[in-house]
């Protein structure tokens, strides 16, 4: 799907960790967590409601206000962990552009669609007004917003919710980012614009070799969009691989577990295999690996140490899970 | 087959008012959000409702259990008319239909104890005497995997999943015979998303339910349905047993929805290949003339615009499985996303 990747991570991740004081105590909603991104390559993060997945990308661009952040985000030679306000500002946007499930939440209702694009262009770029719009036009009709000149003026609540998605990608894009962040971007879709958005993103991905990370619930969103994936539980990965070896040979129990408990398109499987309990709490998480309540294959090892994230033995050295008790075959 | 009928829609159409604003007063528009649906609920099955957001299928569940009084048509529940009951009329019909909702947290009043929500029901109608009411609620509780020792506590101290088993123990109370689910697992976690679909089939088993089950997730849908009914624009485009719908979709609205559905393993069986739509359903204030699927559709003609399709078996389907559409697709036949209109190439 994309030419040959750079050997060397355009983005660089080592152990990052994020917690945040509440009144209940510190929340620690990553806990050490490393990931590398490639050019033109996409990173699908897959979790579900507090496992993370989002926390750790807004974390690294300064999105998380208050939070404590450990841990490197390698970027263009620079940790962007170290960045003051403003040189973050700056990655926003050229660097590093993101886009959310909720467009309304980087869109103003009361400025028009073509004025806002124009602005942030302009707030990077010596650019005139004029050639600010015209380059708004144009990014409008590259998203597939039909009849872009005139859309242009349209304030956001013109727009349906299919084409106000497809105007913060153009916004998101506009600067030609190096790496684009989005963030369940289709969950509030139907499954036929979500269809046009994750091929808008692939295209683009294709004619500008943006690297994407793609945050999601959805593995099936996982399955048409990424080459590489990262399985997170309760601010931990779990599992790290290729999307083809994650999809022949789930290794971790909480990978195995969520596709046996996910009904399939074509019905095959049967009776569902719901994961037992819930996940844990993150203000004071369970010492050790922190699926172990859940899990069936729980040794007491598992209760006292984290498990580390090893390669499989006999595999792809880019396989890596998390687990103290392995299936037979796959001991690492 | 001859499963005894419990709902029968024969036409339903529900509009509401709209004021659209002018800048020389407003005009009154009527909005038409269901537009004439005739389909039947058998005792003991569940039917499956799918479409896009604003399709109607919210509305017409809501029609169904009477939450809102049909514009025109009929409902009949076991043989009776309830469309136009009245309040008292359909007092006694009331306690044989439930509604179980999305929102796990919306629908749940959170300064009420969950053993007092899950009474409601029978405070209402007076079943049980205060005393009994306690135990009837715990033995619902452990029915649906809650435990029954927290009677006491607030909806805020249980999670998503729990909160939703709840809403299911509240609706089951009165033992109903049809159980409207309006996307009851939309809203939770894949792992926990199992627990509840499990739980909903164990109690159609136990309690001989019917279930109106609507969903955006057509997954979903497939996994649980007897039939599924594919709604667009307040129309219905297709109904089918599900097997047949999922693999010999005939309309070409149904396979475009399924073709859009994201796959994590590629080798899902997609029955078809992929159809990408584009634009947005039209507005249900001017809804397209004849079909109203022709404006986005790639097999579409000059009939398709000018005269609307029945909802029929197509040649050599059987009476379950019907499609409104002039130039149904046939088994194995795809869609030519050529030239076509309406595709994107």
């Amino acid at each position: 799907m994309t030419g040959s990747p750079d050997a060397a991570p355009l983005l660089d991740v080592r152990d990052l960790a994020v917690s945040f004081n509440t009144p209940d105590g510190v929340l620690e909603a990553v806990r050490g967590v490393s990931f590398g991104l490639v050019r033109g390559r996409t990173l699908g993060i897959v979790g579900e409601s507090g496992s993370g997945k989002s926390v750790a990308t807004q974390s690294m661009v300064g999105l998380t206000r208050g939070a404590r952040i450990t841990g490197q985000a390698l970027f263009e030679g620079r940790d962007l962990l170290t960045l003051s306000a403003a040189e973050l500002r700056a990655v926003r946007g050229r660097g590093i552009a993101m886009i959310f499930q909720s467009p309304m939440s980087s869109l103003h209702p009361l400025y028009t669609i073509g004025w806002q694009i124009a602005e942030m262009i302009r707030a990077h770029e010596p650019v005139s007004a004029a050639q600010a719009r015209a380059r708004a036009v144009e990014l409008l009709g590259h998203v597939g917003i039909p009849r872009p000149e005139r859309r242009v003026d349209d304030y956001p609540h013109q727009y349906s919710g299919g084409m106000l998605q497809r105007a913060m990608i153009a916004m998101a894009i506009a600067l030609n980012p190096r790496v684009l962040v989005a963030d369940e971007p289709t969950t509030a879709l139907d499954v036929t614009v979500q269809a046009q958005i994750l091929r808008l993103l692939r295209r683009l991905q294709q004619e500008f070799g943006t690297a994407i990370i793609m945050i999601t619930h959805d593995l099936g969103v996982i399955g048409e969009t990424a080459h590489d994936v990262l399985v997170m539980y309760a601010g931990r990965a779990m599992e790290q691989a290729p999307r083809q070896s994650l999809l022949r040979t789930p290794r971790h129990p909480y990978t195995q577990g969520l596709l046996r408990s996910r009904p399939r398109l074509d019905a095959i499987g049967g009776r569902l295999v719901p994961i037992p309990g819930q996940p844990p709490s993150l203000i004071a998480p369970p010492r050790g690996c922190p699926f172990h309540e859940r899990c069936e294959r729980s040794i007491d090892r598992c209760t006292s140490t984290p498990p580390p994230l090893a390669a499989v033995a006999d595999g792809d050295a880019a396989h890596r899970f998390s687990c103290w008790v392995p299936e037979r075959g796959d001991a690492p | 087959m001859t499963a005894e009928v419990l709902v029968q829609l024969r036409e339903v159409v529900k509009e509401f008012p709209v004021q659209s604003r002018g800048a020389f007063g407003g005009r009154s528009e009527r909005l038409q959000a269901v537009a004439g649906v005739s389909f039947e609920l058998r005792r003991g099955e569940t039917l499956g409702l799918v479409g896009e957001s604003g399709c109607g299928k919210s509305t017409l569940a809501r029609c169904v259990v009477r939450l809102l009084e049909p514009s025109a048509g009929q409902v009949l529940f076991d043989g009776h008319d309830i469309s136009t009951a009245s309040h008292a009329e359909l007092g006694p019909y009331r306690r044989r239909m439930q509604m179980i909702f999305q929102d796990p947290y919306g629908s749940l009043n959170p300064r009420r104890r969950v053993g007092s929500i899950i009474g409601d029901p029978f405070a209402i109608h007076g079943v049980g005497l205060a005393g009994e009411r306690r135990r009837k609620v715990q033995d619902l509780m452990a029915l649906v995997g809650l435990n029954p020792e927290h009677y006491n506590r607030f909806p805020a101290d249980f999670s998503g999943g729990q909160r939703q088993r709840i809403g299911i123990a509240r609706a089951i109370a009165l033992r109903p015979e049809l159980i409207v689910c309006d996307e009851p697992v939309s809203a939770l976690d894949v792992s926990i998303q199992a627990q509840i679909l499990n739980l909903l089939d164990e109690l159609q088993g136990e309690l001989g339910l019917t279930y109106l089950f609507i969903s955006h997730d057509l997954s979903v849908v497939r996994h649980v349905s007897d039939r599924v009914a594919v709604m667009y624009l307040g129309r219905i485009a297709e109904i089918a047993p599900s097997e047949a719908l999922y693999e010999r979709a005939r309309h070409p609205y149904t396979r475009a929805l399924l073709s859009a559905v994201p796959v994590f393993d590629p080798d899902e069986g997609r029955a078809h290949a992929s159809v990408l739509l584009t634009g947005d359903p039209p507005s249900p204030l001017d809804p397209p003339r004849g079909c109203r699927f022709h404006p986005r559709c790639p097999r579409a003609q000059a009939r398709c615009a000018a005269e609307e399709p029945q909802l029929i078996p197509r040649a050599g389907d059987g009476p379950e499985h019907t499609t409104a559409c002039h130039f149904p697709l046939a088994d194995g036949e795809t869609m030519s996303t050529g030239a076509a209109p309406g595709v994107t190439p």
